[in-house]
């Protein structure tokens, strides 16, 4: 449904000014009926290479189809395929939810009675109906989130752009969302989405591309993604930074523990073992030996967290 | 015919929000009235040195700079509204549809000159009263120059407004360009009051002559060569201004 190869694009804030190359090379291939996650940080490109594959930015290199059609070659015809809902939204604040619709299948084409037709369907899929008649100036965050989704696919496309999908919106409305656009994907929609949040991606999206400074860093499912960093990691709750400094010094020979640091904050241990089945035992016959009787100790699967750190070296700033 | 459809669309939309905003429409009326009723005292005295003896002529030099000044001015300012929408999204939003590009512009610079078409026949007809005469013909073919004359300005106050997109860069560039425009078209005063190098100076200005039709229109000249010339002056600059801008709405928004 998707298919790009070596997209660029570069900026030039100012005239004479460096140029930021904001995309150095994409390479994106998502299959029919996929939910497809672009993970990165502030700045990586995300937004940019979602506006070149809804043709608001020429690309510097590189090509593209969408649903079928070529980016460069017919423009057009991709725009008529696709529907994107920008990072920051795009409504109007005089007009209603359901004015909003109307005109927005209409700019696709659609004649007058249809339009209002989708219009009505539109506010009743995306719970909208309630206000779907007030100024959008009045909506919340959420509200206005999905009266966005609701106009990136009133012209029923085939592929979906989402932006951002659920920034700003707080844990009902962004699980909400979230079942919005697995509905989308079971009425056969391919979706492309970029976000910043980590649960998000690996909650919603079949496959992740991890991108990093205008590139993809690497991708797959989430699960292939956290098998990529082996081993497991446990936390150690300990009751005072005695025990803490006790249980670091025995538990640092133990072969089986590749690395260990300090809880911030608390007192406690984090530690990277090879398989956390195996380690647990171990670690608890260590510290009994030394006298130490820890809190709690849990068990974490590695997260995306883990796994871009891992790549690239940086923590993702924004997790929620 | 996709063309006239999608700039109704954008056109019908456009003036459902202007009908929204009742600042709007209270400044729009109310602006025309003090226009008349602050100079009417003033005319007859400073105009009589072009020739005005009566009220009456007086009128009929002044409005027609005044209304021509409204569409020039109330035109260039108008790029300021697509700010908003610009900073909202709306027009990215329109962008990846397949609408067409050029409607985008049109369906918006016809709302302004509906705008100011309906400001303009409300001063002429307000001015009436003041002893205004003006022929039925003379009027709408005036209304029409008056017509170009705001939809060339406001198809450029659109591109500038895209060229250079904040509220602080855009204020300076209308402004640089606006007053020149405007004394060199002899609007509010006639031209033929200045020193010669001005009056040289103004026959390179388009505007100009689209304002000298709009006097010889009101002085009831259907047919003196002013009249024409204007009209068709300003046709072509509005499909010059019309072409640029709607090449920005297809390329340049960020
Ligand atoms: N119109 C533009 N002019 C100049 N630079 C730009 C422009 N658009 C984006 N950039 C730069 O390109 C880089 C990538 O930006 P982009 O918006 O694609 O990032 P992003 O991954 O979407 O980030 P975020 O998570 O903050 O939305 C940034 O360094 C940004 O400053
Ligand atoms: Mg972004």
């Amino acid at each position: 449904m998707i298919v790009t190869k070596g997209l660029r694009k570069s900026f030039r804030p100012r005239r004479g000014a460096a140029a930021v190359d904001a995309v150095r090379g994409i390479d994106l291939s998502v299959a029919e009926g996929e939910i497809y996650g672009l993970l990165g940080p502030n700045g990586a490109g995300k937004t940019t290479t979602l506006r070149m594959l809804a043709t608001l930015l020429v690309p510097d290199g590189g090509a593209a189809t969408v649903a079928g059609a070529d980016l460069r070659a017919a423009p057009g015809e991709v725009r008529r395929r696709i529907g994107y809902v920008a990072q920051g939204g795009g409504t109007t604040d005089q007009a209603t939810a359901r004015e909003e619709l109307v005109l927005q299948a209409r700019m696709y084409g659609v004649r007058k009675a249809e339009a209002v037709r989708r219009a009505e369907q539109g506010l009743a899929a995306f719970d909208l109906a309630e206000f779907g008649d007030r100024v959008c100036k009045t909506y919340s965050g959420g509200q206005r989130r999905r009266l966005d989704l609701a106009l990136g696919v009133v012209h029923r496309p085939r592929v979906l752009f989402l932006d951002e999908p659920t920034v700003g919106l707080d844990p009902r409305s962004r699980s909400q969302v979230w079942a919005e656009v697995r509905r989308l994907r079971e009425q056969g929609m391919t979706v492309l989405l970029t976000t910043h949040y980590l649960d998000e991606a690996d909650a919603l999206c079949d496959r992740i591309g991890i991108v990093d400074n205008g590139g993809i860093v690497t991708e797959g499912t989430p699960e292939e993604l956290k098998q990529k960093i082996s081993g497991d990691s446990v936390t150690i709750g300990l009751p005072d930074p005695a025990a803490t400094t006790g249980a670091e010094r025995a538990l640092a020979e133990l072969p089986c523990v590749q690395r260990l640091e300090a809880l911030p904050g608390e007192d406690g241990l984090r530690l990277h073992v090879d398989s956390a089945a195996t380690a647990i035992p171990q670690l608890l016959r260590t510290l009994a030996a030394v006298g130490i009787e820890p809190e709690h100790v849990q068990l974490q699967r590695p997260s995306l967290d883990d796994v871009f750190l891992a790549l690239t070296g940086r923590a993702l700033a924004h997790s929620s | 015919m996709k063309l006239v459809r999608d700039t109704w669309l954008v056109y019908q939309r456009q003036l459902l929000l202007m009908a929204r905003s009742p600042v709007w429409i209270a400044v729009g009326l109310l602006q025309p009235l003090c226009y008349l009723l602050l100079f009417a005292p003033l005319l007859t005295s400073a105009l009589a040195a072009s020739g005005a003896h009566s009220t009456s002529d007086a009128y009929r030099i002044y409005v027609p700079g005044l209304l021509s000044a409204l569409a020039l001015m109330g035109g260039l300012f108008t790029g300021f509204t697509l700010l908003g929408e610009l900073h909202a999204g709306v027009i990215e939003r329109s962008r990846v549809t397949p609408v067409s590009r050029v409607a985008l512009l049109l369906g918006r610079a016809l709302r302004e000159t509906t705008a100011l078409l309906i400001q303009s026949v409300l001063i002429a007809v307000l001015a009436i009263p003041f002893g205004l005469t003006v022929g039925l013909a003379d009027l709408l073919l005036a209304m029409a120059l008056l017509a170009l004359m705001a939809l060339m300005a406001s198809s450029v106050s659109y591109g500038l407004a895209l060229l250079v997109p904040t509220d602080a860069a855009l204020g300076p560039v209308v402004n640089t360009i606006a007053q020149p425009l405007a004394l060199l078209s002899g609007t509010l005063l006639p031209i033929a009051l200045a020193p010669v190098w001005l009056r040289t100076a103004a026959s390179w200005n388009p505007c100009y002559w689209a304002v000298e039709g709009m006097r010889a229109l009101f002085a009831g000249h259907l047919d003196a060569p002013e009249v024409w010339r204007g009209l068709l002056l300003t046709a072509l600059l509005t499909a010059v201004a019309v072409a640029w801008s709607a090449r920005l709405f297809a390329q340049r928004i960020r």
